[in-house]
């Protein structure tokens, strides 16, 4: 039985097209890597300073200068380009990043998400989170549907808010969900999911899609 | 030319209470024997302007372990519960900003700027207590410049002149704040030649760089 969160990365992976620059935030997100199709070239960017980023590198072979925006060992593909955290951010809020995948707390009805703190219970800061839901061409939210039982898609999110702009996608293990003007639509759901158990782990109304298809979580080759 | 000199006597400089813009992402490209001679003289009641606060015991992580830290401003603490523990305690105030307002603010008074206007951290947590600023009827948020009295930082290789390249992920926060501290400490792996970094690869001009850390001589 696969994963969940292998689910969504392979699903999230279709979302990628020749020549995109995208930022993969740390966590569940960094595995959509893993499922790309193999002739796509994507650039990859790290916040940390790199555009370019690849796999980890075998034991033995690290750089201590090459490293993904968590700390952890990286490798950069040919043509990969070193950048100060200034530019970083240039092509984060100027525009340039074409997509970014985040882990989400809690996205609200009108698809706006809250990712970075739960007051008086966990408050890691912001880091990027801000700058990417802000500054990217679209936003697409990688988690898992559900918190213990507790809905995570609900009608207003009781955290703060990582930014004002709303994303335009969720991809959960259970299905995708598209942001449009007239609100939140199930699109897709994952094999062996049923309309009806997507809307019941909702806690917010959904629009059904007139033609509802099976997630696809193939690696295309 | 500057002489380099030992990180413990480089950091009598520094007095308590000094703010301190520290390089590195996750201790990558963080200055680490400056840190080790810091944390060796004990000076306390430190502001720290810096990305993040590394993991507990490692680069910054150092300092906020051994208390000398009274203030970060920094954009993520979440990899190190010792500094979480520690503001929940009100040891330590945390002042929390977005990544890429806080490069900017740093650059704002290296650069000469008075601010800069963004859109991030609108209308949410981030923009209390800050202006907004209408310009040709567009809202923006404006961040206000960052001043430190020391700009702690890591490159790759200097010159005895101060000139400074970095590299890859270790580049990070360096060279914007090697240009924003009053006074610039910068420690390097290697340090050569006047004239052996080329013109076109020097990242950080040796004018704005006021001390040298020598390297550790084996023979």
């Amino acid at each position: 039985m696969m994963k969940p969160q292998e689910i969504i990365a392979r699903r999230v992976a279709q979302e990628l097209r020749d020549g995109m620059l995208v930022n993969l935030g740390i966590g569940m997100p960094t595995m959509v890597a893993n499922f790309l199709p193999p002739q796509l070239t994507v650039f990859l960017q790290s916040e940390n300073g790199l555009i370019g980023l690849d796999q980890r590198p075998p034991e033995g072979m690290e750089d201590e200068d090459l490293t993904d925006a968590g700390g952890g060992f990286v490798t950069a593909i040919p043509g990969a380009v070193r950048i100060d955290s200034s530019m970083s951010f240039g092509l984060i809020r100027g525009g340039h990043l074409d997509m970014t995948v985040l882990g989400g707390l809690q996205v609200d009805s009108k698809g706006l998400l809250a990712n970075w703190m739960i007051p008086g219970k966990m408050v890691p800061g912001m880091g990027g989170a801000m700058d990417l839901v802000t500054g990217a061409k679209k936003v697409v939210v990688a988690m898992i549907h559900t918190a213990k039982g507790n809905h995570k898609i609900i009608p207003q999110c009781e955290w703060p808010l990582t930014s004002t702009r709303p994303v335009d996608m969720i991809v959960t293990e259970m299905a995708v969900i598209i942001n449009t003007p007239e609100g939140l639509v199930l699109t897709e759901t994952a094999p062996g999911v049923t309309v009806a158990d997507v809307v019941a782990a909702t806690g917010t109304p959904l629009i059904i899609a007139n033609d509802v298809k099976i997630m696809n979580i193939e690696v295309t080759a | 030319m500057k002489k380099a000199l030992p990180p413990e006597e480089l950091v009598r400089l520094i007095p308590e209470g000094a703010t301190l813009m520290i390089g590195g992402f996750m201790g990558v490209g963080s200055p680490h024997r400056i840190i080790d001679a810091l944390v060796s003289s004990g000076q306390k009641n430190l502001t720290i302007i810096a990305n993040d606060t590394a993991l507990p015991g490692v680069a910054i992580g150092k300092l906020i372990r051994s208390g000398q830290v009274a203030h970060v401003i920094t954009s993520h603490i979440g990899l190190n519960p010792e500094t979480q523990q520690k503001m929940i305690s009100g040891e330590i105030k945390v002042d929390l900003c977005p990544q890429g307002s806080l490069v900017e603010r740093i650059r704002c008074s290296g650069y000469g700027l008075g601010g800069v206007l963004v859109k991030t951290g609108f209308g949410t947590l981030a923009e209390e207590g800050k202006q907004i600023i209408e310009v040709d009827g567009e809202k923006w948020l404006l961040e206000t410049p960052l001043q430190a009295d020391f700009a702690l930082i890591h490159a790759h290789q200097a010159d005895y002149l101060g000139n400074l390249a970095y590299q890859l992920t270790s580049t990070n926060f360096n060279p914007v704040m090697a240009m924003a501290g009053k006074c610039v400490i910068a420690e390097s792996n290697e340090i050569l030649p006047v004239g052996m970094i080329s013109p076109d690869h020097v990242d950080t001009p040796g004018v704005v760089v006021d001390h040298l850390v020598a390297i550790k001589l084996t023979h």
